[in-house]
């Protein structure tokens, strides 16, 4: 069969129509198409322009948004912390001088760059995505070859538009049947990454697929590819359908008329060819997914919600014991536990993950006429400005607030705990990101991840508690 | 980048698993707008006891190993964030070169743009390492790049596989975007092939 005949993946596609030039060892330049930058990962690399007299390449295909270290508290007197407020102007001093667009933070545009990118149409399918982020996999939800890179690399696209690749592995992930009452996109990506682990995805682009990823709506799917990394995968993809087109169109920065058309007719040619061939290919039926929760400091520590601690003696190696022993004794639980009958301190509603106008609509439909625990902080960060409107415009600010919860601007906030939005050591917290590592959320915090309505009833009971308990089907 | 070609160091072992970009530099770290300077917070809560003082049990707070310039690994090292500052705090702190049976991807590629050698090999091997790291400042490793072998104490030479066009730009300490620039012609005639084909996807 000829080069051209061969049956491509989605992946291959996108790929294959980026490669500027195949240097002799096989490594591609790779065109980038979008540019989404933050504060965080930028100051260096603009610096390293400036110190080797270049400019960037390619302004307009640039986008810049403060999001990891900005306060999400009222902004109206400008950010007080001296290190924070320094790098969200270095951002606006380095956007000025090079003319990147960018969306200041008193601008309803502002947010998480992985909300702002998509609800902007920056993002759209067969494109090539890259920020100085790990979860730019989030973009992969549009068919789009979306991945983080490091500020080095960010220097790079800066100064060429392109980087230089080897092409990922191809794993396909197939999720069948149909999702049970309460089980959610989020559900669906830890139990992935229960399935195939933190490394499963290494070296690999994951294409999800399967009944259960087409009836997603374009939040799920985001939610999906957003963790793609913590499964080890740099990108994530879902073919682009017509569920993508619908949510794209008329967005600020998506084609118009004939060029919509044009568009359209070419992201239809994008999904995977019959036949065409994976590296690793995974199977997940939606029986098998239940609510899920992380129990210790990997992502890939997921039981069911109805479920106990498990016993670090069942795992097969003495380094896999030691290490959940230390997960253990960090999280302060004992094997056995019951999940139900861990008690929380703060539960954080936000993140790249899970911070839409559907993940806040979700969980308002638990806190509805219910009231926090005594003792609980509950925080709900929207993923941007908009997003934070639209909220206000359906009332669930109201639920929210009413319910005890705060109301914050939208940034990464607790995430990361990079900005005042921080655990303190030993808190315990359900949260809605996507990560559990040690320290994360903030210095001896503890994490436990789960979907939006799995933290609201979290928050309303004071405990990990199973959503399906506390709302009709 | 400072080139590397043959670095002879004390090793120390940190054999844990999923040692993540949190654990090497946490995000508060991160409110700067320099690269260096960042090797004092280099694995944090892992260095330092709550009240600030160095915990005396971490390897890195031990002599000889404070003066490290190889780590050896876990598996899955430095999953997690693309934060570049975890390099950048491993070699303000001295570290050169990690040996482990597994990378993230992201992590592994900014070892390379920042002049550090990241090298895969099996568990086992990692293992053995580890014991010689142990044995201290008798006990240096030999990693010639230029070769692609390790050396252990005992003479033994442990051969390494790492992608030629990484190994050529550490060998050299190449400045990646020259060499990309040398392209630009290319990169300006699919500009605008693309901008006929897909208008609306580069302007």
């Amino acid at each position: 069969m000829a080069e051209q005949d061969r049956p491509r993946t989605l992946f291959d596609k996108i790929w294959d129509a980026h490669v500027v030039e195949r240097l002799p060892d096989g490594t591609a330049i790779l065109y980038i198409d979008r540019h989404l930058v933050h504060e965080v990962t930028s100051p260096q690399a603009f610096e390293g322009l400036r110190l080797a007299g270049r400019r960037p390449r390619r302004p307009d295909l640039t986008f810049a948004v403060a999001d990891h270290n900005v306060p999400t508290s009222d902004r109206s007197a400008g950010i007080a912390e001296p290190e924070s407020r320094l790098q969200v102007e270095t951002l606006e001093r380095n956007v000025a001088e090079f003319g990147i667009t960018y969306f200041p933070l008193t601008d309803a545009r502002q947010g998480i760059v992985h909300v702002v990118g998509p609800e902007q149409g920056l993002t759209l399918p067969g494109l090539t995505i890259v920020c100085g982020d790990s979860h730019t996999s989030t973009h992969g939800a549009f068919g789009a070859l979306a991945f983080g890179i490091g500020t080095s690399e960010v220097e790079h696209v800066l100064a060429t538009q392109t980087l230089l690749q080897k092409p990922a592995k191809n794993m396909l992930i197939e999720v069948n049947g149909r999702l049970g009452f309460g089980c959610t996109a989020k559900d669906v990506v830890l139990a992935i990454i229960g399935r195939i682990g933190t490394a499963g995805g290494t070296g690999h682009v994951i294409e999800y697929a399967g009944d259960v990823i087409r009836a997603l709506d374009m939040a799920g799917r985001m939610t999906i590819c957003n963790m793609s990394i913590e499964a080890g995968a740099r990108a994530g993809l879902i073919a682009p359908d017509d569920t993508t087109f619908a949510w794209l169109e008329g967005r600020p920065y998506t084609p118009t008329s004939e060029a919509w058309a044009r568009a359209v007719a070419y992201w239809r040619t994008l999904p995977s060819d019959p036949g065409a061939s994976y590296d690793t290919r995974v199977v997940l039926h939606a029986d098998e997914i239940a609510p899920l929760v992380t129990w210790g400091t990997s992502p890939e520590d997921v039981v069911p919600i109805n479920g106990t601690v498990p016993d670090p003696d069942q795992e097969p190696s003495e380094a896999r014991r030691a290490a959940k022993r230390r997960m253990l004794d960090y999280m302060g639980l004992t094997p056995g536990c019951r999940l139900q009958d861990i008690r929380i301190d703060v539960v954080f509603i936000g993140s790249c993950t899970n911070s839409r106008i559907e993940d806040l609509r979700a969980a308002a439909a638990v806190v509805k006429g219910r009231k926090v625990a005594d003792g609980v902080r509950a925080m709900v960060v929207p993923g941007s400005g908009l997003v934070k409107q639209q909220a206000e415009r359906e009332g669930l600010d109201r639920i929210f607030t009413a319910a005890g919860f705060e109301w914050r601007e939208a940034g990464c906030s607790m995430c990361l705990g990079m900005n005042p939005d921080q655990l303190r050591p030993g808190q315990r917290c359900a949260s809605t990101s996507n990560r559990n590592f040690e320290g994360r959320q903030g210095p001896g915090g503890r994490t436990h991840l789960m979907s939006p309505a799995m933290a609201a009833a979290a928050a309303i009971t004071g405990r990990l508690a199973d959503v399906r308990e506390l709302v009709a089907q | 980048m400072q080139p590397f070609t043959t670095l002879i160091g004390i090793a120390a072992a940190l054999p844990m698993p999923n040692i993540d970009t949190d654990k090497i530099i946490p995000a508060r770290f991160l409110k700067t707008i320099k690269r260096t300077g960042l090797g004092s917070a280099l694995f944090h809560a892992m260095r330092y006891r709550p009240d600030g003082s160095e915990d005396p049990e971490f390897v890195l707070n031990k002599d000889p190993w404070r003066g490290a310039q190889i780590l050896i690994a876990g598996p899955n090292f430095g999953c997690g964030s693309s934060r570049e500052h975890a390099p950048w705090a491993l070699l303000d702190f001295g570290i050169r070169c990690i040996i482990a049976p597994s990378f993230a991807d992201i992590f592994y590629n900014n070892c390379c743009k920042n002049g550090i050698l990241p090298i895969r090999l099996p568990q086992e091997v990692c293992d053995a390492l580890a014991e010689d790291a142990r044995i201290g400042a008798n006990a240096r490793l030999v990693v010639d790049l230029e070769r692609q072998v390790v050396v252990r104490p005992n003479g033994e030479e442990i051969p390494f596989d790492i992608d030629p066009f990484r190994r050529r730009c550490l060998l050299e300490g190449l400045d990646d975007i020259a060499l990309t620039l040398a392209h630009v012609d290319k990169i300006t005639a699919y500009e605008a092939r693309r901008r006929a084909e897909e208008p609306w996807a580069i302007g």
